[in-house]
């Protein structure tokens, strides 16, 4: 029996519950490996992975490549700014010569929706969603809800208010459709300007901060994406910061164990005030470090056995 | 109660295989337990700075019975560590079904220490050389020691036991089957053997459709 029979992980949406449980199951018993002398297993000794970066990231590429690097994998990171991107080559041409050396997996993060689903069609190799345009985030939302069951022991129930750019975040959507495939209430609120048509099929919206925050067991922080705005879609980010801003004062309205989310970076000051950010109810950093664990998950469970079938 | 008991050793047979005989019933795999208990402790090399660690899932519960054992004997009680070998094994890659990873747990240093290890079967070695590979990733014991409640034999490794519950022989289609309390309710060795593919087995229904 195979908890993930997948070949691949494009996202959340087409997830079962048992088979995101069985991601975090996996994530849980491989943190400890974190904490060892030797942070080094041999599970995936001989298998290649590339890391091919579209998009600037600290974070989740660093993640993948610490990732990687305890399983044993041997790993490439390819960035588009320093790759043949900028003399032009599409997509399928990078991918489809990579795929040339052979590699047993490829992580990808792209500027266009669908990029990963694009390449799974046509290529052999494993392909690992790392951020497809405003489209899904699917290890993000893995590692949100592994923090988040480590700390409630549950996720079932949990009132969860996912607050921000909703318009161009993946991450939100991600996070929408696993929380709500495993029972959690998901309220969402945004400013009107950046709450994307369709949405409120998923979840219920609102445009109040402090009526999403009420009573809540989690509040997720998204970034106010400024790289991705075209259009004025709120007067000045100290506007933004009134209105919408997550501040000590709004944070009381929550849950007393209100745990405090943000996929990072933050922007303080804007959507999320430095004494939240920094406070004891922040997870923050708990994220980073089972940011990691999820992705070796992600990677044991593609790479390690049963996949072939 | 006869048809309880039939029952539960039904459901831990697994598919293609069927009870060959009883090797040990619940007396006498505590006679056992208890027997490698008092070997321990008589080395006091061994039984001086011991951590004794179950090799996942059996091995486990095996190895805390023992650490109960060995501080019933005399010797100070020793910590109980679990390893779950699956990222070490020299198979993981290409086996059919990915096996449900557990968390390996070393509850201290085990630098200068004796280790033993502890699992059920002993048969082709390859585990216990994943679950060496493991435990010096861990740090630099002493020494490790190795503990079995069964060896069966037919080791494709240069392994061999320092504590054995019970060494029987075997041929490479059979199969050995540790239960215990902990995990299956009850505790009892079973050696079993492939079902003849020809026929079903007379008068039970077949498990599988």
């Amino acid at each position: 029996m195979n908890g993930y029979p997948h070949r691949h992980l494009l996202g959340i949406e087409s997830l079962q519950p048992s088979e995101i449980t069985a991601i975090l199951d996996t994530a849980e018993s491989l943190r400890e490996i974190l904490d060892r002398p030797i942070k080094k297993v041999p599970a995936l000794r001989g298998k290649t992975v590339v890391n091919l970066f579209y998009e600037p990231s600290t974070r989740t590429r660093a993640s993948f490549e610490v990732a990687e690097k305890v399983l044993s994998a041997d790993s490439l990171s390819i960035a588009a700014s320093t790759s043949s991107a900028q003399k032009g080559e599409t997509l399928l041409d990078t991918a489809k010569n990579l795929e040339a050396m052979n590699p047993d997996m490829i992580v990808l993060r792209h500027s266009a929706s669908g990029a990963p689903h694009f390449l799974a069609r046509h290529c052999r190799a494993a392909i690992v969603n790392a951020g497809d345009g405003a489209h899904e985030h699917p290890t993000q939302a893995l590692l949100d809800a592994l923090t988040l069951r480590q700390r409630k022991k549950r996720l079932e129930g949990l009132r969860v208010a996912i607050v921000g750019d909703l318009l161009h975040s993946r991450v939100a959507r991600s996070n929408v459709w696993l929380l709500s495939k495993m029972g959690a209430k998901v309220v969402l609120c945004a400013p009107p300007t950046l709450v994307p048509p369709g949405i409120d099929a998923l979840a219920p919206v609102t445009y109040r901060i402090d009526e999403a925050v009420e009573g809540a067991d989690a509040v997720m922080m998204l970034r106010i994406q400024h790289e991705r705005m075209t259009g004025g879609y709120y007067p000045s980010d100290r506007e933004y910061h009134l209105r919408f801003g997550l501040t000590e004062a709004r944070v009381k309205r929550a849950k007393k164990d209100v745990l405090i989310l943000h996929p990072g970076p933050m922007n303080r000051g804007v959507e999320i005030a430095s004494e939240v950010a920094d406070g004891p109810y922040s997870v923050i950093l708990d994220q980073v470090t089972n940011g990691v664990a999820v992705r070796m998950a992600v990677l044991l469970l593609l790479l390690g056995g049963g996949g072939e079938s | 109660m006869g048809a309880a008991s039939a029952k539960s050793v039904e459901g831990a047979v697994p598919a293609g295989f069927r009870v060959r005989r009883e090797l040990m019933d619940a007396e006498r795999l505590s006679r056992a337990l208890s027997r490698i208990a008092h070997q321990i402790v008589e080395r006091r090399r061994d039984a001086e700075g011991l951590v004794l660690v179950g090799v996942r899932t059996r091995g486990v519960p095996l190895a805390r019975r023992l650490a109960r054992l060995v501080a019933e004997a005399g010797a100070p009680p020793p910590p109980v560590g679990a390893l779950d070998i699956t990222l070490y094994r020299d198979d993981l890659t290409t086996v059919a079904s990915q096996p449900v990873l557990r968390r390996t747990e070393i509850p201290v240093s085990i630098d200068g220490r004796t280790v033993v290890l502890v699992d059920d079967v002993l048969y082709t070695g390859r585990t216990v050389r994943a679950a060496l590979d493991e435990i010096i990733d861990f740090g630099r014991p002493a020494r490790i020691k190795l503990a079995a409640l069964i060896d069966r034999g037919h080791r494709e490794l240069p392994i061999c036991p320092d504590y054995v519950g019970q060494t029987i022989t075997t041929t490479r289609d059979e199969s050995v089957q540790v239960l215990v309390k902990e995990e299956d309710g009850h505790d009892r060795v079973l050696l079993l053997e492939k079902e003849p593919a020809r026929r079903p087995a007379k008068g039970k229904p077949r498990r599988r459709a």
